[in-house]
Formats: C-alpha cells, sequence, structure tokens
C-alpha cells in the first residue's frame, strides 16, 4: 500500500481520508434519509391512509416544517420526536430528495 | 471513526482504494453483461422490503425472494383483530406487487443458506445461486424454557405471536369464553418481538371484555420487572378499564415455571393460575434457518456490522430483521423495515464494487389502547464508531397525561402508519 499514490486531483479523495471520513461523507445519502419516512407517509411521500401526504411539496415547505417540529414552533403529536433526530444538513438533503421526486 | 471498517473494506472488496464517487476501480464483480444475482430469504417485513428497494436502487439486480406462504399475515394490527376490531383480510398481504416490479417469488422454505458455495437449498429440491444473500426469517420459539408447553399444545394454548391461524384461534377462544371468564396472558424474557406488543394485546382484550363479556377478568404473569410503555398503558388502563387488569411482575410472582395444557393452568414459585382462555408466548431466537445456516451465535441470534448487516459468521449473507442484534433497535416490523432500505443501499453498493453508504434509521411503535386511543414511542438511530446508536434528543413516548384529542389523533396516525408501512412493502 505504500507505494500506492493516486494524485489527488483525480479521485478527490485518499485512503486515510476515505477511511477516517470527512464530515461531508458521514451523511447518509439523500434516498437513505428521505427512506425512513416512507414508513409514515408511503413511497415518496404518497400516504394510502390517514397520515398527511407530502408527495409533491415544495423543497422550502419540507424544509421550513422539519425545522419548525425541530424547534417546537409548530404543533405535532410524533413529527418533534422524529425531526430532531435530523440535522440541518440532513433536513436540506431530505427536502431536496422529495422536491426531485 | 470506523465508518467503514477495514475488515469489512477487505472481506468484502478487496484493499483498493475509493475513486470519486466512492467507486473502486477493478473490483465490480459484474461487468456489463453479466447480472448480479440477490436471494431473499423470507417476505416479512425485512425481507420484502429488501428485495423491493434492491430493484428500486437497481432494477438490473435480479433479485429472488423465496417465502413459503403466497399470503402474509402481518403481526402489526393482528391484536386488532384478536379484539374483534379488524377482520384477517385487514392484515393480510400479498406478492403481486413485487412480482410486477420483476422480483421472482418463489413459494417454498429455504432448507439450508451455504455461505461457501453461495447457494440456498430449497425444502423441495434445488438449489439458487446468489452473489449476495439477505435473510430475514423473523423468529423462532424456545420452547425447552418452558415445562408443559411445545409446538403441539399451541392448539390450545396459542401464542399468536406469529399471526394467521393463532391469531384466529386465540379470537375463536375469546368469543366462546364466558362472560365472567379469566383471561390469562404470559408475555416472555427479553429481548423478544415487537416489545409493546403484550401491553397492546392486554389493551385490546380489555377493549372487548368491556363491550362484550365486562363481568370477565385479565390476569398478566410477566417475568419482567417493567415493560415497553408500561406508564402509558398503565395510565390508559386505568381510565379505561378500572378493575379489569391484574398485572403480576417478577417481583409478584410473575415468573411461569410450568403450564398444564390439560387443566388450564400456569404454576408460578409461589402459585397457580388457572384461566379459561391462556396466551402463553414463550422466549424467543433467531427464525430457526438462521440457526441451521451457522448465522447464530452462542446467544442465538445473528451477529452482524451493523452498517450493512453482513453476517459475522458468514460472508457475502446479510442478517436483518428479528433476528439480527441491530441493539439498541428493537425487534419491530418498523424497525426490519428500515434496516432492510439501508442493507439494500449496502448491498447494491457492494454488488456494484462501491462503499456502502452511511445508515440511518426511525422507529415508532403505535399501539392501540382502544379504537380510539392510540400511544406511540419512536427513536432516530444513526451509525457512529461502528455501532447503530441512538441519536440524542430524539425519540422518546407520548406524553404522559395528553387529551382525548391526543390519543384520538395517534389512534388515527397508527392506522395511518400500518396501512402506508404495508403499502411501502407489499404494495
Ligand atoms: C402481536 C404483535 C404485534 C406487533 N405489532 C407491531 C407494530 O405495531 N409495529 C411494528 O413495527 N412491529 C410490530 N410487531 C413486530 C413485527 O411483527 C416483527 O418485528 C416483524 O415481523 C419482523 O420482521 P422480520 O422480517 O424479521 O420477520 P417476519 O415479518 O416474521 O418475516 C419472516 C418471514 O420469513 C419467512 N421464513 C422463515 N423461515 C424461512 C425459510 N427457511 N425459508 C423461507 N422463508 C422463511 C416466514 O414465512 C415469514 O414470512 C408486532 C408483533 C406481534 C407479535
Ligand atoms: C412515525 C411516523 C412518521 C415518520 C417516521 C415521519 N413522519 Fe412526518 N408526520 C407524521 C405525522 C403524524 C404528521 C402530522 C403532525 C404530527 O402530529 O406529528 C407528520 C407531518 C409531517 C409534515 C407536515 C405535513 C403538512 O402538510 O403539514 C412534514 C413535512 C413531514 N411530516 C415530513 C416528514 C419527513 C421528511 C420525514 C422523514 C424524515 C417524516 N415526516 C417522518 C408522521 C411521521
Amino acid at each position: 500500500m505504500k507505494s500506492f499514490v493516486i494524485p489527488a486531483a483525480v479521485v478527490g479523495i485518499t485512503v486515510a481520508g476515505l477511511l477516517t471520513g470527512p464530515a461531508q461523507a458521514d451523511m447518509a445519502s439523500g434516498a437513505v434519509l428521505a427512506n425512513t419516512c416512507f414508513s409514515c407517509h408511503g413511497t415518496d411521500g404518497k400516504s394510502v391512509g390517514d397520515m398527511p401526504t407530502i408527495a409533491g411539496k415544495k423543497e422550502s415547505f419540507i424544509a421550513k416544517k422539519l425545522k419548525g417540529f425541530k424547534m417546537g414552533s409548530e404543533d405535532s403529536t410524533v413529527m418533534k420526536r422524529i425531526a430532531k433526530g435530523f440535522t440541518d444538513a440532513e433536513i436540506a438533503a431530505i427536502a431536496k430528495f422529495f422536491a426531485k421526486n | 471513526m470506523s465508518r467503514f471498517t477495514r475488515r469489512t473494506f477487505n472481506r468484502s472488496l478487496g484493499a483498493t482504494v475509493a475513486l470519486g464517487a466512492l467507486a473502486l476501480p477493478g473490483s465490480a464483480p459484474f461487468a456489463a453483461g453479466t447480472k448480479a444475482q440477490v436471494v431473499v430469504v423470507g417476505g416479512g417485513f425485512g425481507g420484502a422490503t429488501a428485495a423491493k428497494y434492491i430493484k428500486r436502487f437497481d432494477p438490473s439486480i435480479s433479485v429472488t425472494l423465496v417465502e413459503p406462504s403466497t399470503h402474509f399475515i402481518t403481526c402489526p394490527f393482528s391484536n386488532t383483530v384478536i379484539g374483534g376490531l379488524n377482520t384477517i383480510d385487514y392484515i393480510t398481504q400479498n406478492y403481486d406487487a413485487l412480482k410486477k416490479m420483476g422480483v421472482e417469488v418463489v413459494h417454498d422454505l429455504v432448507a439450508h443458506i451455504d455461505g461457501a458455495k453461495k447457494q440456498v437449498k430449497l425444502t423441495r429440491g434445488g438449489t439458487i445461486a446468489f452473489d449476495r444473500c439477505v435473510v430475514s426469517p423473523g423468529i423462532d420459539f424456545r420452547w425447552e424454557k418452558i415445562e408443559g408447553l411445545d409446538a403441539s399444545t399451541a392448539g390450545t394454548i396459542p401464542h399468536a405471536w406469529k399471526a394467521g391461524p393463532q391469531t384466529l384461534l386465540l379470537r375463536k377462544q375469546l368469543e366462546a369464553m364466558p362472560n365472567g371468564g379469566t383471561f390469562i396472558i404470559s408475555p416472555p424474557v427479553n429481548p423478544f418481538r415487537c416489545p409493546p406488543g403484550p401491553g397492546e394485546r392486554i389493551s385490546l382484550v380489555a377493549s372487548y371484555f368491556k363491550k362484550a363479556k365486562p363481568k370477565s377478568k385479565i390476569v398478566v404473569l410477566d417475568p419482567k420487572k417493567k415493560f415497553s410503555k408500561q406508564g402509558l398503558f398503565k395510565e390508559g388502563w386505568a381510565k379505561l378499564y378500572p378493575g379489569m387488569i391484574n398485572y403480576h411482575n417478577v417481583d409478584n410472582d410473575g415468573v411461569v415455571r410450568r403450564v398444564d395444557p390439560k387443566t388450564m393452568t400456569l404454576h408460578t414459585d409461589f402459585g397457580k393460575y388457572k384461566g379459561d382462555v391462556v396466551n402463553f408466548i414463550p422466549s424467543q431466537r433467531a427464525g430457526k434457518i438462521a440457526q441451521v445456516s451457522g448465522l447464530t451465535d452462542n446467544t442465538e441470534w445473528c451477529p452482524i456490522d451493523q452498517q450493512t448487516f453482513e453476517s459475522r459468521l458468514v460472508p457475502g449473507v446479510h442478517v436483518i430483521g428479528d433476528s439480527s442484534i441491530a441493539s439498541p433497535m428493537p425487534k419491530s416490523g418498523f424497525a426490519a423495515s428500515t434496516q432492510a432500505k439501508v442493507c439494500a443501499e449496502a448491498v447494491v453498493n457492494l454488488l456494484k464494487g462501491r462503499m456502502p453508504g452511511t445508515p440511518k434509521f426511525v422507529n415508532t411503535c403505535y399501539s392501540l389502547v382502544d379504537e380510539n386511543y392510540g400511544i406511540s414511542v419512536a427513536m432516530v438511530y444513526g451509525y457512529e464508531g461502528g455501532k447503530i446508536i441512538k441519536i440524542k434528543g430524539s425519540g422518546g413516548l407520548s406524553p404522559s397525561g395528553a387529551d382525548a384529542n391526543f390519543h384520538q389523533k395517534e389512534a388515527n396516525y397508527a392506522r395511518g402508519w400500518y396501512e402506508s408501512i404495508s403499502n411501502d412493502i407489499w404494495g
């Protein structure tokens, strides 16, 4: 491994960087983050029962709601407990995912 | 920070180096034209989700799901069938949508998973080869831990902890019970499938008695000190079913030593309890196929890499759901499904020679204390230092002392959750 050198410009990341992990790579992918919502809100946010549908909502709406639940300014039964488990960067990625799909 | 341990790295992919989009040059085992083959064992909460989400992440992967039944009857909401709120149809799912997505569904029981030869052996004969295998067989009962009971006595003393005929049997027995009769339920020791499940069952049987057989009593013989959502359940029971439920825990003669199905009597350290209907839920371990395929350790559960769910004992085979050791996550259908999605992404990445990503999970267990009275416990999980961790500050219980409106909403959301998750998995 010692002589195995990859030009940083080509790979952007080194083995060491990968194993220690830059902050950004620690985050789950948008898909993995959004998948955790589907069990309640339905696949891709399309609810089939009494849960609110969040498919087709604007990126800004989802981000604003999640931050509101997290701060407690939005009233909720369960979303406060869920939203507190996500960082602001994760919330941004989730909102982007729903807006795109 | 070992999001990706060297051990997994070497074992799965060879010690090459990751490029830009976390791709591993030269290690992708499937060049264009060769189809990667995944076999999923079990079509329940974990297995059916894994099959569907592997296809969603990458439709080019060939996915075969092996499951003995053509219909899957869910444990979630089976307590509403036992309490007479729903019929069995409400909780019966099938595999049509998975087939439409291109998942090949084989109705058979896997007899053995051979990690070295990379194939599963079917009970009716024949084998299916895999590049990676995902196993989600649920639980098996440790009948040997209780004197007097075994699989054959379940026709008299049901467990109803795997849904289907057992659910209907318990319902029938409760319907036949006279007003003023005694229902005895004995929950298992930890760890077991669905920690709040016994509390919900007690509640919905009480709800049925209140309506149809108000003189009847419920006796609980629990070998544990406390149970999931205890405060919330007891608050609901005091409001809705005062005086009906007699709860014995480990400090109050709750440990059942022996059961006599002929006389319907449960013997504890200090006494004996005779019931008209008895629901004994045995202590549990990983599904049998996991045991016979070398996937379990001396805890009788399956140790896994908590990033990819790959077995620590058999490389190339991933275990999710109730059978896996995914603590601090509980054994629930929600947990099995959220694990399956993380595992699906990892399996696809590994097959494509890419690094698996960082996991993130959510679990919420809704319970009905009555048709219009819901409660819940939730938690968000991340991955740090090679382990699944609870995200500090997230999750927790429904507030205690909440008003009727709150509980009505949570009851509606409980049904909404059930309909969404079953549609997400089998729809
Ligand atoms: C009364 C009750 C209420 C519950 N309520 C809830 C709830 O409200 N919310 C919640 O999240 N969870 C709930 N649960 C828990 C939930 O049912 C389980 O945690 C969940 O089913 C686990 O998923 P799994 O994939 O591990 O196993 P399962 O869903 O049990 O699936 C296992 C599948 O594997 C198949 N199988 C087994 N062996 C083989 C083999 N050798 N070859 C092929 N196929 C095989 C079985 O036929 C089965 O279909 C409840 C459980 C009970 C008992
Ligand atoms: C346990 C079930 C559950 C999970 C998991 C869940 N939600 Fe919710 N969500 C709800 C419920 C219930 C509400 C209604 C508010 C309340 O009572 O909490 C809601 C409301 C919302 C709303 C507001 C909808 C509106 O129209 O006002 C948004 C946005 C939302 N959720 C986004 C998400 C996202 C994004 C995720 C995944 C990170 C998620 N939810 C995960 C249950 C859930």
